[in-house]
């Protein structure tokens, strides 16, 4: 059979290189994804329809189009309409992309996740004097995190697989540098299975440390 | 002084309160007692504004407010001079005991933390809850939530404390801790209206009743005159049907 496992381990040193762009677009998305996520979570529980609706027109377009065809659409299409795109990288193409997409799945999420925090609780917070915006940020948004942190980790480690789209911008990371290890060594199981070997270990790394912040968050609610 | 004239709430085609006045002052201890569906809780709520009354004036010691056009400032006022205590406790289930308390007078009053903490231990005290002042609400009993949520309400130095069934979901075993809190609280003079279901409490911490049903009060005296000699037989019906199923069950 032609396979060679310790080319793997050649190769795997090399493809980690990349390791810290493929973080990069990830983390970064994160953010963009869960401001976004959380103002677009706030705009479908108010109580005003055209910020309603508006999100939810938001919402439902960018959880329908595939990921691959934002990518294009963003980095490819807009520069025809708007040519100060052209300047964009596209590494940065592929932020906003991922991070609007990821937005459209954390409003849900984090609508929910607010829904799933009692009334009573804000009631509280009213009749103690407090302004909502205090309230949401002392009591109710500690509680829904709670609340939306599993799902929210989800989408992260959905972000970290898709991450490896960004190749088909031109980005080199390490989806990218495994495809090219690949082509050069016509050793294509190994290239791949190494790459796939290291999404593993971050989605491993990444999931301990949800873990650890899962329970640290749920020590008030123990009983 | 709370004085409450023709307050009006409706719940789309619902009219749950039909014109609503009464008036007690400083240091008085009214209970609101009635049928379930009278209105009651409605009427509390709507005094600090959690529902919205269509029409009405409420007036809370230094706070003013017409229904009809309550302006945001007006409805903070109000809420600053009272303090609520809820059937289900309501606790900030992030927060710990002491910081359930302080919480308030750090945010909303801006009292430095460790003055806050002390007046919080204070109050802990008063409640009975010193050794439970680092346990989150989830650890502590029903009794053991709500004396924290009355601790909390006194922590605001509200004009009025506004008590919602404050022991309908407890435990029957859990409910004489709280009231004798309540009562204890009564003693020192505390401006206060309990809606509640406990008719002997009732008779023994008021110095004012009034009984509702429908949406409209339908009587209102002193506590003695209340319930020893009741005057409409709507009233006497009610308390009629209360003692006897208490003695067919005792």
């Amino acid at each position: 059979m032609n396979f060679h496992p310790e080319y793997i381990l050649e190769l795997l040193p090399t493809i980690a290189k990349y390791i810290p762009i493929t973080l990069f677009m990830a983390v970064v998305a994160m953010i963009i994804a869960v401001v976004l996520g959380m103002v677009l979570g706030l705009m479908r529980n108010s109580d005003n329809p055209l910020l309603r609706s508006s999100a939810s027109v938001y919402i439902s377009f960018f959880r329908a189009i595939p990921m691959l065809v934002q990518l294009f659409l963003i980095y490819y299409g807009l520069p025809q309409l708007f040519p100060i795109f052209t300047k964009m990288d596209a590494v940065t193409a592929a932020i906003i992309a991922f991070g609007f997409k990821q937005a459209a799945f954390l409003a849900e999420i984090f609508r929910a996740a607010f829904l799933s925090v009692d009334r009573g609780q804000m009631e509280a917070c009213l009749t103690g004097g407090m302004t909502r915006v205090q309230a949401y940020r002392r009591i109710i948004l500690p509680q829904a995190a709670r609340n939306a942190l599993p799902a929210t980790g989800n989408i992260f480690i959905s972000l970290i697989k898709e991450t490896s789209l960004a190749f088909t911008l031109g980005v080199v990371e390490i989806f990218a540098e495994a495809k090219m290890q690949a082509a050069e060594s016509f050793r294509f199981f190994e290239a791949y299975l190494a790459v796939a070997l290291i999404y593993w270990v971050l989605i491993i790394i990444y999931s301990y440390l949800q873990e650890r912040l899962e329970k640290y968050l749920d020590r008030p609610y123990r009983t | 002084m709370i004085k409450v004239t023709n307050l009006k709430k409706r719940f789309n085609d619902l009219e749950v309160l039909k014109g609503i006045d009464f008036e007690i002052k400083d240091r008085e201890v009214l209970s609101i007692i009635g049928p379930s569906g009278s209105g009651k809780s409605t009427l509390i709520r709507c005094l600090n504004f959690l529902e919205t009354p269509e029409e009405g004036i409420i007036e809370i010691g230094s706070a003013k407010l017409d229904a009809t056009k309550p302006t945001r400032k007006e409805i903070q006022q109000l809420r600053d001079q009272t303090a609520m205590v809820f059937q289900n406790y309501n606790l900030y289930r992030n927060k710990t005991a002491l910081q359930n308390v302080t919480e308030s007078l750090i945010v909303v009053k801006k009292i430095p933390k460790k003055e806050a903490e002390e007046l919080g231990m204070e109050l802990l005290k008063q409640v009975g809850l010193v050794e439970k002042r680092d346990n989150y609400p989830a650890t502590l009993s029903g009794g053991q939530q709500q004396r924290v949520s009355i601790a909390r309400a006194l922590a605001q130095r509200p004009h009025a404390i506004l008590f919602d069934e404050p022991t309908s979901s407890l435990d029957p075993e859990l409910v004489s801790e709280v009231l004798q809190v309540i009562k204890s609280i009564a003693e020192l003079d505390t401006t206060m209206i309990i809606v509640t279901h406990e008719m002997e409490f009732a008779r023994e911490v008021s110095d004012h009743v009034i009984f509702m049903a429908d949406g409209y009060i339908v009587e209102e005296g002193t506590s003695s005159e209340f319930f020893n000699n009741p005057q409409k037989d709507r009233t006497k019906q009610f308390l009629r049907n209360y003692y006897g199923e208490k003695q067919n069950r005792g």
